[in-house]
């Protein structure tokens, strides 16, 4: 078992990760987290100098296609799943004050 | 072994090969094929859980379509009458595509993805989307928002996952075939704790287009069934090029299928000692050097390797694909599709109470992990650093390969474990994974295979590894195993 991870550092990932976490939660992830954390320390061990970081397994960069107007979705099949829409657009709720 | 002439409901019993023999011949429609497993999965799902819909009605649609277009000796495609179970994580367009996940119970997707396309187009019958993990999250498929999915061999204990649905399917007979995604060992993990095969090609092999994305770089879609060949044959079906997926590869596919009768000559196999430390299950030990002695005996050389960074694939792993997930996830926010709270205080708000209401513990868990290695001042010591291992996990791989044909190791470090017994210690959930993890990080072909059955009557499999594009290779690998053993015909009674 690691030391857990400190209350405020989880209540600043919940809020970049744009989670509302009960307070049951907060600390049950704290000291799972926490584990995880300790855990990974292991990776200290390897000398990774002048290692290049490998992103992804097949490292191709640029697929390009030509520039031409394909069949996309149509609104209503876009809208079709959205919580909230007014037939025409994604509904949200306000972001600027009425007045 | 099946009988000569099996009773309709004894049809979920044959083999893929003879059952297509069948369709072509007439003898079997698809419409009968598709009620005997339908009929099945009714009278059995309830105790197992390996669906979370029948689509009863379009699989009998489907069937009748192929049979009349037989009768009238029109074209039919590859799998003309197979019926197939898809992971629910894969778009079907109309028919409701959840993840497992609260956040997407209501969601009905406006496409399939390419693999749906592409099963269509060859005529397999899709019977229904099949239970997992949340977002294929997870080792043993309890994380599901809906129920638990239990092992056909032992309903105390866990199929698997996250892919647990597909392969509790195919295991207890409810479809030949079932498509899976694997992203640290979700096709291969499960397929060994239910004794079936399951295949996670190289990435980039199967479109992703579709797939509802997890960890980019690492996930993959691929095949599970009951037998080598079937295997061959449900990869041959959906493995190729797709422009709509930037990582496809434009690779031919050779027939699988047909190749992988045929033996490796000269095969040497290599097995790493670092997969045979401590916590390694007795009865699964003794599994793999039996696997190893049936290669030997075929005159394959064994030949030791060296994996040095095999013990910091979990690790890197747990970085890598929390840090893509977070990133992926961040998509659910309310707006486009999925849950969406009905309280909060503003936008910022919504997104957040929407996310905390609708995502399981273990999915709020990788965000946050990922979040946090992501996040500045952590960056480079834990994300970055954790991408500096994984390139020195491909180059072990690469090293290795270039003296044998195939790895074999064991898939998981013990038998399916019991339902409850891990999900509430994330951390020993993760290191369950560590022999499955490495293929995915590294992008590389791996299969695991029927090798044996523990004390307790629970499967155990083989996992083989093979260099990047090397499918047929390890087809025909895995196949001289099949070829000299049984434990593929072994079935759960339920």
């Amino acid at each position: 078992m690691s030391a857990p991870l400190a209350r405020e550092e989880v209540v600043r990932v919940a809020r970049l990760a744009r989670l509302k976490l009960s307070d049951a939660e907060l600390e049950r992830f704290a000291g799972q987290l926490g584990d995880v954390l300790g855990y990974v320390q292991i990776l200290g061990e390897i000398d990774t100098t002048d290692v290049e970081p490998m992103a992804h397994a097949v490292e191709r960069t640029n697929v390009f296609r030509s520039d031409a107007v394909q069949p996309s979705l149509g609104r209503e099949q876009a809208l079709a799943n959205a919580p909230k829409s007014d037939g025409r657009c994604f509904l949200v709720p306000p972001i600027l004050d009425a007045g | 072994m099946p009988r000569t002439t099996p009773a309709a409901s004894d049809l979920p019993d044959v083999p893929v090969v003879e059952l297509l023999v069948r369709l072509a011949s007439g003898s079997l429609t698809a419409v009968e094929l598709a009620e005997a497993h339908l009929e099945r999965i009714a009278q059995l799902d309830d105790s197992l859980g390996a669906f979370l819909l029948v689509d009863r009605d379009g699989a009998l649609r489907a069937a009748q379509d192929i049979d009349r277009r037989r009768r009238n000796g029109r074209p039919v495609g590859m799998l003309a009458g197979l019926p197939v179970a898809l992971k629910d994580v894969v778009c079907t367009r109309g028919l409701p595509t959840t993840c497992a996940s609260r956040m997407l119970e209501r969601f009905v997707p406006p496409y399939d993805a390419y693999v749906v396309e592409r099963l269509r187009a060859a005529d397999a019958v899709v019977l229904g989307k099949v239970n997992m993990d949340e977002f294929a999250m997870g080792s043993s498929t309890e994380n599901s928002a809906f129920r638990p999915t239990r092992n056909p061999w032992n309903r105390e204990h866990s199929p698997g996952g996250s892919s647990g649905g597909s392969a509790a399917a195919v295991a207890a007979r409810f479809a030949p075939l079932a498509i899976g995604s694997d992203t640290g060992g979700s096709i291969r993990q499960p397929a060994a704790f239910c004794g079936v095969v399951g295949l996670k090609p190289t990435y980039g092999r199967v479109s992703r287009y579709g797939l509802v994305a997890f960890a980019s770089s690492l996930d993959q879609i691929g095949p599970l069934a009951r037998d080598v060949k079937s295997t061959a044959l449900l990869l041959e079906s959906i493995a190729g090029h797709d422009p709509r997926d930037s990582t496809s590869l434009d690779a031919d596919v050779p027939p699988y299928s047909r190749n992988c009768e045929e033996p490796v000559r000269g095969l040497r196999i290599g097995f790493a000692r670092a997969h045979f430390g401590d916590g390694l299950d007795g009865d699964v030990e003794s599994a793999v050097r039996r696997a190893l002695d049936v290669y030997r005996s075929q005159g394959a050389q064994l030949v030791e390797i060296e994996l040095p960074h095999a013990k910091y694939a979990v690790a890197a792993y747990y970085l890598i694909a929390p840090s893509e997930a977070s990133s992926n996830l961040a998509r659910f926010d309310g707006v486009h599709y999925g849950h969406r709270a009905e309280r909060f205080e503003n936008l910022v708000d919504m997104f957040a109470a929407t996310r905390g209401e609708a995502l399981g513990d273990e999915v709020k868990r990788r965000i946050m992990l990922g979040t946090y290695a992501l996040s500045a001042g952590y960056y480079d010591a834990y994300y970055l650093k954790a991408l500096k291992v994984r390139r020195l996990i491909r180059q072990d791989f690469d090293r290795a390969l270039e003296r044998v044909d195939a790895i074999a190791s064991p898939v998981a470090p013990r038998p399916a474990f019991r339902l409850g017994e891990l999900v509430n210690d994330p951390l020993a959930m993760y290191l369950e994974d560590l022999y499955t993890l490495s293929a995915n990080l590294a992008g590389l072909p791996g299969i695991s295979i029927p090798a044996g059955f523990s004390s307790a009557g629970l499967p155990i499999g083989l996992q083989l590894l093979a260099p990047p594009l090397e499918e047929e290779r390890l087809l025909r690998v895995a196949r001289m195993h099949e070829r000299e053993t049984d434990w593929h015909e072994r079935r759960p009674e339920l």
